[in-house]
């Protein structure tokens, strides 16, 4: 055996098993799920070849539209503030006192709690009777706001939960990003005369590009399939208000036990998802050019 | 007008103090290098003038103005960076552009301006690239392009050519010595090779330990250091040093008997040593040759043979222990381990006060 062949075979050993289970656990349950979306399928393994009709279904189903328009909305109420908060939390966290450093921990330490904890921290806040919010609002008179179960309240108290929970993640992104821009072109931006306005738009900014757009498309990608908060802040409620299309994908396959007609929306969800991440990323790289 | 004034600067971090006390006065059209070793001061000088560092004490003059007040961009100084420093995201022209239009220069003016400094540095088809596109030396000179565009009062160069291969490196000094005849500007570059120093400086300012240890022509500060350090540290290969002491000053000059015995007659005046004073003679490889066996040479055996082909260097070493650098005209033959005898030019050796002050030979009468 050449010493070539010898090599490739060893590095096939290496990525072998990961890409056995890679496989088992990933690309077989996708190609299944399409699979499964074309049939009227029940959680005990019934099948029944029924071609496009889940999708049809699901093109007609109103309760997929709102929860479309829920997760939609929530999606544009989270992602662009999240990445404004967190790159200008970064900005101010870029630097090397002992308080940056707290803070960052700090702001970092959200990330590391379960949706369990942070939907319970949060249904203390908003919750009418007792809630922080309340007593703060009885302070000055006003009176409690059902935040969870107002339709007009439920999403923006979703999107606010999400935004304190998501932060440290792309804050330490950002930051990675920072401290990847050499120092010496801000000198040489203070030497050109650069204010701290045109600093930021001219150098930093077109230097963090590419984590901006990883942000973006990370966040996007992750708001689209939010759950967790929707199932245990609000379930969903009141009347659907508050319904996503992963908890609605949820309930349809282990509440109704509708199988096919839940992949034939995941995969739906699936499509939609990489049509806007691939969106973003054309967008972001198209006046990019070839730059080392 | 005046150039640059620098007056009593020190700068500590936090209980390092990285400069003591520095004065110098440049003018307006002198090329200036800081020449140093590294913690010397020299670099953090350099951006105490650009603005990048504050000073603890002292005051820097620009052209009659106070400028150490001043915001980096309001000094009328530019910078070209060790490492160039160009902004990746811009385009060449972007680069040069930039401080021009953070100037509120008029757009005509800033792409007449660009034409022409792209012009002399021969980058003007590389106006649309970005910086990743292109080799070092191009990107030294769109560095070197910003700074002309900017029509400064005072260039600052730091480290030049330190990220230069050597075939590069010699054609950019040449660079650098016509961009000085170009621009009317004075320049500083800062600089821990003297042969960089020597060449393209009108004055060389020697820094070690926090001070400046003498200002002067590259030729004075190699015929007549200041101090040990200086005549140690400018000079390839270094200058030896011969301990010994003051026997006698004979007609008035000094006459020192080295640790090995042998005395030198050197032409260094003696008013100001005291007999008997420890003191070390300095000797450059080109006053040490190899002498004809049976001649009334010190014996030395040789460690290193260095043959450049015009000249060779001979590292010795003499019986005592000290290190003389012999310099032999063409190829010399002599080989590691042989015994030679060294032929000392007394009249021209240094000699060095125990703290470090020099004393020059006097020209012969």
């Amino acid at each position: 055996m050449n010493r070539a062949r010898r090599d490739a075979l060893v590095g096939y050993a290496f990525v072998g098993p990961f890409l056995l289970v890679y496989a088992a656990v990933l690309v077989v349950p996708l190609l299944m799920g399409i699979v499964i979306s074309f049939n009227n399928a029940d959680l005990f393994g019934r099948r029944e070849w029924i071609g496009l009709a889940n999708y049809a279904q699901a093109l007609s189903d109103p309760v997929l539209r709102q929860a479309f328009f829920n997760t939609l909305t929530l999606t544009l109420l989270i992602v662009p503030p999240l990445t404004v908060i967190a790159l200008l939390l970064a900005l101010a966290l870029n630097r090397n006192t002992r308080l940056a450093a707290v803070l960052r921990g700090v702001f970092f330490s959200s990330l590391v709690l379960s949706v369990t904890i942070v939907t319970l921290i949060w249904r203390f806040i908003l919750t009418p009777d007792a809630g922080l919010v309340a007593v703060g609002l009885q302070a000055v008179g006003q009176p409690p706001i059902p935040f969870l179960s107002d339709p007009a309240y439920v999403i923006p108290a979703l999107a606010v939960t999400t935004l304190w929970w998501s932060l440290g993640f792309p804050i330490m992104l950002f930051l990675a990003g920072l401290q990847q821009v050499p120092g010496d072109i801000y000198e040489a931006a203070a030497l050109d005369g650069a204010g701290r306005w045109t600093v930021f738009r001219r150098i930093t900014l077109p230097s963090i590009r590419r984590t901006l757009l990883l942000v973006v498309m990370l966040q996007t990608a992750a708001q689209l399939q939010i759950f967790g908060q929707a199932q245990l802040l609000t379930g969903g409620g009141p009347g659907g208000a508050s319904r996503t299309i992963v908890l609605y994908i949820f309930e349809v396959s282990f509440g109704r036990w509708e199988l096919g007609y839940a992949t034939a929306i995941a995969e739906l969800l699936f499509g939609m998802i990489l049509l806007v991440t691939l969106l973003q990323y054309w967008f972001v790289t198209r006046q990019e050019g070839d730059r080392a | 007008m005046s150039g640059l004034e620098l007056i009593d600067v020190s700068k500590s971090y936090g209980a390092t103090r990285v400069l003591d006390g520095v004065s110098l006065s440049i003018a307006p059209r002198e090329f200036i290098a800081f020449l140093g070793p590294s913690g010397s001061g020299k670099s953090t000088l350099l951006r105490i003038i650009a603005g990048l560092e504050t000073l603890d004490s002292g005051e820097v003059h620009l052209g009659g103005q106070r400028i150490d007040g001043l915001a980096p961009g309001a000094r009328g100084i530019a910078m070209v960076f060790q490492h160039y420093a160009l902004y990746p995201h811009m385009t060449v022209r972007e680069n040069m552009a930039f401080g021009l239009i953070n100037a509120k220069v008029p757009k005509d003016e800033i792409a007449s301006r660009i034409a022409q400094a792209a012009d002399i540095l021969e980058i003007g088809s590389q106006l649309d690239k970005k910086p990743g596109q292109m080799s070092g030396g191009q990107r030294q000179r769109v560095a070197i392009g910003r700074a002309i565009v900017k029509q400064p009062r005072l260039f600052l160069l730091d480290e030049p050519l330190s990220n230069l291969d050597a075939a590069l490196r010699s054609r950019t000094r040449v660079e650098l010595a016509q961009l000085r005849n170009r621009v009317d500007a004075a320049l500083i570059m800062v600089t821990h090779d003297q042969a960089e120093a020597m060449t393209l400086a009108d004055r060389i300012v020697v820094m070690n330990d926090r001070r400046i240890q003498q200002v002067g022509t590259p030729a004075e500060v190699y015929a007549r250091p200041a101090n040990a350090f200086v005549a140690r540290f400018v000079g390839s290969p270094a200058m030896a040093m011969l301990a010994g002491r003051v026997i006698s000053g004979e007609s008035g000059r000094l006459r020192v008997r080295l640790a090995g015995g042998a005395e030198l007659q050197t032409a260094v005046a003696a008013a100001g040593i005291a007999a008997d004073a420890p003191v070390e003679v300095g000797l450059r490889p080109e006053h040490v040759t190899l002498a004809p066996p049976g001649s009334g040479g010190i014996a030395a055996t040789v460690e290193l043979v260095e043959r450049l082909g015009d000249r060779t260097f001979i590292y010795t070493r003499l019986a005592e222990g000290s290190e003389v650098i012999a310099c032999a005209p063409g190829f010399s033959e002599v080989r590691p381990g042989d015994e030679v005898l060294l032929a000392i030019d007394a009249a021209a050796a240094h000699v060095f006060s125990a703290d470090g002050t020099a004393h020059h030979p006097e020209a012969s009468a």
